[in-house]
Formats: structure tokens, C-alpha cells, sequence
């Protein structure tokens, strides 16, 4: 493949580009094509990650070698109709064909791991809920298994069977704000509607059990913050009934569509090796052929006893991505059902006082639980000095939570491995040969969450 | 609500009254939606919750085509220049609803990273509580726009009890509002 | 639980003291050998890097470390996922303050980048090599590296009594 190289460009030409593209936000532009280094243009293009023979597009078919005013480059964001969030791409367009993008992030850095230095353990899930904010029960369940693991707890089984329910109801409504987003996205405007009432449903669940519909700081350290109300599997029956039969309508109107189909057969396609080297997980690993699944291959929680299928992708396009998050919603119905069938009683928490504050109703009766809570929510408690990296399968791909404890009652680093942060790295290989139409289909099928990305 | 006043005014009342009856029922909304209050704004534009019925369902993409900014998340310093830019782009008149508590006043994250309050950087006539706000909060923000848009003042909360008596039931795991049947004079104007 | 494969042998894993520390298993190392025990796991059969993280250990100076490695102000934590054989490891790297440079590890996982632009700009660790090592998440014009330990948190004092925060 031919490029051009830097030699063969006036090094003052580049120089004078430079200065045009200082912005007030700083120096974010593009290179130009030829101030780009080789081994940038080769990450492109993919010889660094070996695209496998006719997988992607023929780049015969345009030219790949193009002068500096035949392109165009075009700014996609921070402030666009879709809702992924604040996400900036600037691509550089042949025509319509897309030749490189490079996403430019950091519009929702929040500081949430500075932030989490200053909280103590317990308060550390009001703050982790809210990085990927639409799979919250993840986020806290990662970090709450990453400080069990620094402290050595055990949860009660159903402290563990509760999050894994609460967790898989989330995956459920957060692949079908997806549904939605993806359809509006695509031009399916009333998808949106209908992916909002099936979450509607959902949450009118999560705020019966957590109180809140979003960011409920329900999982924490040493178990559940309380327990299922009464009427709970009537609940999540009539959820595991009425999704069902929803996702039979989405099939019907969404499946054979041929719009739907044009828009995403074949278009973004990714290789295994490629996704594996970029570190992508999640349900766009699983699109490229790699089954790997956090809950089939490195079970956490009560995983290994419920039986669920995890779906695989050939030819790792939209079309299969649309495809696996769809069957997901069902694979995930499936084993709210066997919950409700093999949940255990007993306690929500663990009952260790150095964690577990006391009831309170106690409170009013008893000294010491006065000041055993007092103690527990001003003082915090203690984790020994280490460091945990607890992984999880959340509906992006892999999120994990690297604790550091310095053996006060505060964390001392944490930092989340956030899989839209990594899986946005597919986006360049993904782009490339693309129409714009296609980059919409393309971003949107990443699922990338902002909150997730930036932190 | 405005329908009363409407024919009142419209038979003897004059040109203005009307033109703020129009922007009021009409006012469309430019696209901010930042971090998890937008999950929560788009909620309310769904089926369930339905901004439609106050003539908002429609979100524009192109800040010159609309009225409002609701500016739904937290505002990074990054981002604090793009929030003034779309601002800036929507033409007069505008007014500004801060959704959540992170778009108010910085929400619990005050650090490095996020502008403390949206007011730093556009000016806001209401501020809508929450973390997030639920989709009634936002409603009742958006309707006190409305009432801010047609009176020109915040309007004083009704005495007889129109936002009383609301109970919520639970049905097949949806939730159904039921109101109590309202006190005789209810749904009159505040005084 | 998956199998855990085999474990460090007599507590080092290429030639790198090694251990079980909560869980996983943890390599130490220092900045001279760092590049050549990242190519070594690769070939091992790690052929994800799952991420790239930093920590300034400028408040916690005494950590456990084992004989051998000098502890110094920062450390680079790269975690690795082998999904043939179903492990993970943990990568420990010194890096000291005066000189915070460090190999890229682009070349060997084309997914590090991201990760090591974030740690640069969170901490202002160098990774030499690197396509684009720019700022990733503050502003390009931003001064100061936000997840130092003597970088404030940037709280703006209001009006009310706050509960204890901050060391």
C-alpha cells in the first residue's frame, strides 16, 4: 500500500498547518495526512494489527493516497443528537468515505477517582454508581467486591443473589435504552419510544427495592443495602413475562427489516486479532467471534449456577452486534427466572460489625448501636493495606475496579477499567473505508458511555 | 390550566398576553443532555412521562432552532466553552433550565473537574433538583418555566392543594399515579 | 472458579520476584526490565492488556514490596488477561519522580494507548514511543497532572460545615 511519507512534504508547509490549528481548547487537530508518522498511518490502516484478507474493505476501491485539498475534515460532536453522550469525532472525509477518525474524549472527565480518595469505603458506591450511569448496579458491584476482597468478607448467599438479580435486570435495561438509542440512531425513531417503556417497567422496579430509578448506591461493601420487599418475585415475573413477548414485537418489526438490515450488514466490520489487541470486551469482542463472557469464563457472583447461553457474532459487524444485545435481553430474562426459583434466604448483609451498621430500630434501644453507627458513618471503617482488581461483565465488556488501601478508611487509588474507554480504541480500524451514514451506525453499535469513558 | 385564560384574554386582553401563551406552550428544547439527568430528560420525553402534552417533545439538534437549554448533567471544564458556544448560537429569546444538581451547583462532585454551578457560565432561570431529577421533577421545572414565560414571575404555589393528595398505587409492577379527588376550587390560578 | 493455571515458581515468574497478593498474581519489577518482561508474557499467551494505570505513592512511602525492587514515587500497574488459559496478572512497575519515563507497550498491545495517555495525564508519566502521547482526558492547556497526591482536589469551599474529607 502506498504512502505518502514525511520526507516528501516541506517540513514548513506542515509547520504552517500547525499554527492555523491552534484552537481555544488547545492543539486537538489532526495532523495533516502528511505530517502523520508512519506509524500512525500503518495503526490505521491496520498492518500493526494484521487485518485478516478481504474482512475489512478493499482499499482498492479508493484512493488511499490522496493530496491534502481532496479531503475534508469534519468535526462530529461534542453537542450531537445522539445520545452516547459528549463524544467528539473528527474524521477526515474522502467524499462521503470516511479515511481516519480520531475520537477526542474528556468532555465528562468528572475526577470521580480523585473524588473516591476523599470518600470513605461506604460512601464509595454513591460515587462509582455514576461513572457508566446506565448500568449503576455494576459499577457498585465491582468496587463492592473489590473492597470484600480487601477486607477478606464473605457476603450471605442472598446478598449475592440479590445483586446478581439486580444486576441482570440492569443488563436488561441497558441493552434496551440501546435498542432504543440504536434504532433512533439508525432512523427507527419510534424504537426510542418503545425501548424507554420497557425501562420504564424496570425501573419502576429498582425504585420499589433501592428507592431510587438511577444511581441507587444499593450494592455496598458487605452485601445489599436492604433486603427485596415482600411481592418481589410477583414483580419480577410480570417483568420476565411482559419483556419476553415485547422483544417478539422488536423482532417482528426490527429483524427482517431491510432498511435495518442495509444499515448494518457489513458495515464496520472488526477481526478477533484486532479487537483482542485493542482490549475490547463486551458484546463487540463477541461480535468478532470470541467467546468470551466475564460470567461463563471467570464466574463471579453465583454465575456457575444458573444456566444462560453466551452469544457469539461471525462476522463481527452491526448487524451481529444488534443481534447479541438483543438475544442478551433474553439470555438475561432467562436467568432472572431461575433466580426467582433458587434465591436463599437469609441475611442481605454480611453480619460483621466492623462493615455492617446496626439495624435501626436498635438505635433508639441500645447505647453501644448508637455509637457503633455513629462510629461507622463518620470514622468509616478500615481496610488493611493491598490492592484488588475485581472484574465484572457489565453490558459494555469488562469493568473492573483497582483498589488500592493504605489501611485507612479511605481508598487510597481508585481507578475503574471502564470498557468504553477501551473499546472506543476500535473505533479508527472500524471507520476506516466507511460512509458518514455508516460512522453513525458504526459509534452507536460500540455503545461507548461517556461517563464510562471519562470518569 | 391556560385554556381559561386564554379566552379571557384572548376576547379583551392584548397582543402580548398572547405571543407569551405561544412560546410557552411551544418552546422547544435544544439537545444538552450530558451525563445520567439526560437518561432521565429523555425518559420524560417517552411514553410514559410525555413532554408532548406541553409542546416539547420535539428536541432539536440545532441550537437556533430552539428556546430552551436544558442543560442535563455535569459540565466539565472542558466543556464549559462548548455550553456557552450552543448558548450563545440560540436566538432571543432563550432561558436556561439547569437539570440536576451537578448542573446547579457542581452536584457532589466538587473537585477539579467540573464547573460549580452552570450559573458560572449561562445564565439559568430554573434550577431543577436532583440527582437525578425524576421525570415529575423535571416536569414540574419545565411547567414553572411555562409559568415564568407567561406571568414574567416565578408563580407562588397554589393554596388549594392542586399539588396535594397525590398518592402513587403499584399495578403489575407498573406504576399507575392515582390522584385524590380535589377539593371543590382546586385548579384555579394562584391568587 | 476457573483454573488458575500454574502459579509463580519459587515466587518468580521471569526471573521477576512474584507473588499471590489477594487474589491475583502480582509481578514486580523495576524500569530496566520492564520492557523485557511485557514481551515475555506476551508470548507466554497474554494477549489482552486489559489496562494501564498509575499510583503515586508519594503519602503511603511504605508499602511492602519485595527484595530487590526500590521503591520509588510512582508505580505503573498493568494488568494482563490471557483468554486462552483464563489468567490474569498484575504487572507492578517503579517509576521514579525525577525521571517519570517509561517504554510504551503500543507496539506489543496496540490497546495500551489509550490507557497510557491517561496515565500521562493523570500523573504525568512519559511513555516513550508512544504515537500520541497527548493529553486524553483534561483540556490539551491544562497544567498540573490531577491524580498526584500534591495535586489538590480543587474544592471550592461553600457554606456549610463539611464532614471531614481529604488526609
Amino acid at each position: 500500500m502506498r504512502r505518502t511519507t514525511v520526507d516528501q512534504l516541506a517540513a514548513a508547509e506542515v509547520e504552517a498547518h500547525d499554527e492555523q490549528a491552534r484552537t481555544s481548547e488547545g492543539f486537538q487537530e489532526m495532523v495533516p495526512r502528511a505530517g502523520t508518522r508512519a506509524a500512525e498511518l500503518r495503526r490505521e490502516a491496520g498492518s500493526v494489527l494484521r487485518i485478516p484478507e478481504g474482512v475489512t474493505t478493499d482499499f482498492g476501491d479508493f484512493d488511499v493516497d490522496v493530496a491534502e485539498d481532496e479531503t475534508m475534515i469534519l468535526n462530529l460532536g461534542p453537542s450531537h443528537p445522539s445520545t452516547h453522550g459528549v463524544l467528539r469525532v473528527m474524521v477526515e472525509l474522502q467524499g462521503e468515505s470516511v479515511l481516519r477518525c480520531k475520537p477526542v474524549i474528556g468532555y465528562l472527565h468528572t475526577g470521580m477517582e480523585k473524588t473516591g480518595e476523599e470518600l470513605m469505603y461506604h460512601q464509595g458506591s454513591t460515587n462509582v454508581t455514576r461513572m457508566d450511569y446506565l448500568s449503576p448496579f455494576f459499577n457498585e458491584l465491582t468496587y463492592s467486591l473489590g473492597v470484600e476482597r480487601l477486607l477478606g468478607v464473605e457476603v450471605p448467599p442472598r446478598a449475592t443473589w440479590i445483586r446478581m438479580l439486580m444486576c441482570e435486570l440492569n443488563r436488561i435495561s441497558s441493552h434496551m435504552l440501546w435498542l432504543a438509542t440504536n434504532g433512533s440512531d439508525i432512523g427507527a425513531i419510534n424504537m426510542l419510544v418503545y425501548g424507554w417503556r420497557e425501562r420504564e417497567v424496570l425501573l419502576a422496579f429498582f425504585e420499589k427495592v433501592t428507592g431510587l430509578r438511577m444511581n441507587h448506591n444499593y450494592i455496598r461493601p458487605g452485601g445489599v443495602a436492604a433486603d427485596l420487599p415482600d411481592g418481589w418475585r410477583d414483580d419480577v415475573l410480570a417483568i420476565c413475562d411482559v419483556i419476553p413477548r415485547r422483544m417478539d414485537d422488536y423482532d417482528r418489526l426490527l429483524t427482517g427489516q431491510p432498511i435495518l438490515q442495509e444499515r448494518l450488514e457489513g458495515v464496520g466490520a472488526l477481526d478477533a486479532d484486532t479487537a483482542i489487541a485493542l482490549g475490547v470486551t463486551g458484546p463487540l469482542l463477541r461480535s468478532t467471534g470470541v467467546a468470551w463472557d466475564l460470567r461463563r469464563d471467570q464466574p463471579y457472583l453465583a454465575y456457575e449456577q444458573v444456566d444462560f447461553d453466551v452469544i457469539v457474532g461471525n462476522y463481527g459487524d452491526c448487524w451481529d452486534r444488534f443481534a447479541i444485545r438483543f438475544n442478551e435481553i433474553r439470555e438475561s430474562v432467562r436467568i432472572c427466572r431461575q433466580i426467582v426459583d433458587m434465591m436463599p434466604a437469609g441475611d442481605y448483609r454480611v453480619q460483621d460489625k466492623k462493615v455492617t451498621p446496626p439495624p435501626r430500630s436498635r438505635i433508639d434501644e441500645s447505647m453501644e448501636a448508637l455509637i457503633h453507627h455513629f462510629k461507622l458513618y463518620t470514622e468509616g471503617f478500615k481496610v488493611e493495606p493491598g490492592e484488588a482488581y475485581v472484574p465484572v461483565e457489565s453490558p459494555r465488556g469488562e469493568l473492573g475496579c483497582f483498589i488500592v488501601s493504605d489501611g485507612s478508611s479511605r481508598p487510597y487509588r481508585l481507578h475503574m477499567r471502564t470498557p468504553s474507554f477501551a473499546n472506543l480504541q476500535a473505533m479508527p480500524p472500524m471507520m476506516r473505508g466507511a460512509l458518514v451514514a455508516d460512522a453513525i451506525a458504526i459509534v452507536s453499535t460500540i455503545d461507548p458511555l461517556l461517563g464510562d469513558v471519562d470518569r | 390550566m391556560g385554556l381559561e385564560k386564554l379566552n379571557h384574554n384572548f376576547l379583551t386582553g392584548s397582543l402580548e398576553e398572547m405571543v407569551k401563551w405561544a412560546r410557552a406552550s411551544s418552546s422547544w428544547a435544544a439537545n444538552f443532555g450530558l451525563a445520567c439527568c439526560a437518561i432521565e430528560m429523555m425518559a420524560t420525553g417517552a411514553a410514559n412521562f410525555d413532554l408532548a402534552r406541553f409542546g416539547m417533545e420535539v428536541f432539536r439538534a440545532s441550537p437556533r432552532q430552539a428556546d430552551v437549554m436544558i442543560v442535563a448533567g455535569r459540565v466539565s471544564q472542558k466543556m464549559a466553552p462548548v455550553l456557552r458556544q450552543v448558548y450563545d448560537q440560540m436566538m432571543e429569546p432563550k432561558w436556561v433550565i439547569s437539570m440536576g444538581v451537578c448542573a446547579s451547583t457542581g452536584g457532589m462532585f466538587n473537585n477539579y473537574a467540573i464547573v460549580q454551578g452552570v450559573d458560572q457560565v449561562v445564565p439559568v432561570d430554573v434550577y431543577a433538583p436532583g440527582c437525578p431529577p425524576g421525570p415529575e421533577t423535571l416536569i414540574h421545572s419545565i411547567l414553572t418555566l411555562h409559568e415564568k414565560i407567561r406571568q414574567g414571575h416565578i408563580t407562588k404555589r397554589p393554596v388549594d392543594g392542586r399539588g396535594l393528595g397525590i398518592h402513587l398505587t403499584e399495578a403489575d409492577g407498573r406504576r399507575i399515579r392515582q390522584q385524590q379527588p380535589q377539593p371543590a376550587g382546586a385548579g384555579t390560578p394562584t391568587r | 472458579m476457573s483454573d488458575p493455571g500454574p502459579g509463580p515458581q519459587d515466587g518468580h515468574v521471569h526471573g521477576l520476584p512474584a507473588a499471590e497478593y489477594f487474589g491475583a498474581t502480582v509481578i514486580h519489577t523495576d524500569r530496566d526490565r520492564y520492557r523485557q518482561l511485557m514481551g515475555d508474557l506476551k508470548d507466554d499467551g497474554y494477549e489482552m492488556c486489559v489496562g494501564v494505570t498509575g499510583v503515586d505513592y508519594l503519602m503511603h512511602a511504605g508499602r511492602d514490596l519485595p527484595q530487590g525492587i526500590d521503591p520509588q514515587r510512582f508505580e505503573v500497574v498493568v494488568e494482563l488477561l490471557s483468554l486462552s488459559r483464563h489468567r490474569r496478572v498484575r504487572v507492578r512497575c517503579q517509576v521514579p519522580e525525577s525521571d517519570p519515563h517509561l517504554p510504551t507497550l503500543f507496539d506489543l498491545w496496540a490497546g495500551s494507548e489509550a490507557h497510557e495517555r491517561e496515565t500521562f495525564d493523570m500523573f504525568g508519566i512519559v511513555f516513550d514511543d508512544h504515537p500520541d502521547m497527548t493529553r486524553i482526558l483534561m483540556p490539551e492547556d491544562w497544567e498540573g497532572h490531577p491524580l498526584r497526591k500534591d495535586y489538590p482536589t480543587g474544592h471550592v469551599p461553600v457554606q456549610f460545615k463539611e464532614s471531614p474529607g481529604g488526609r
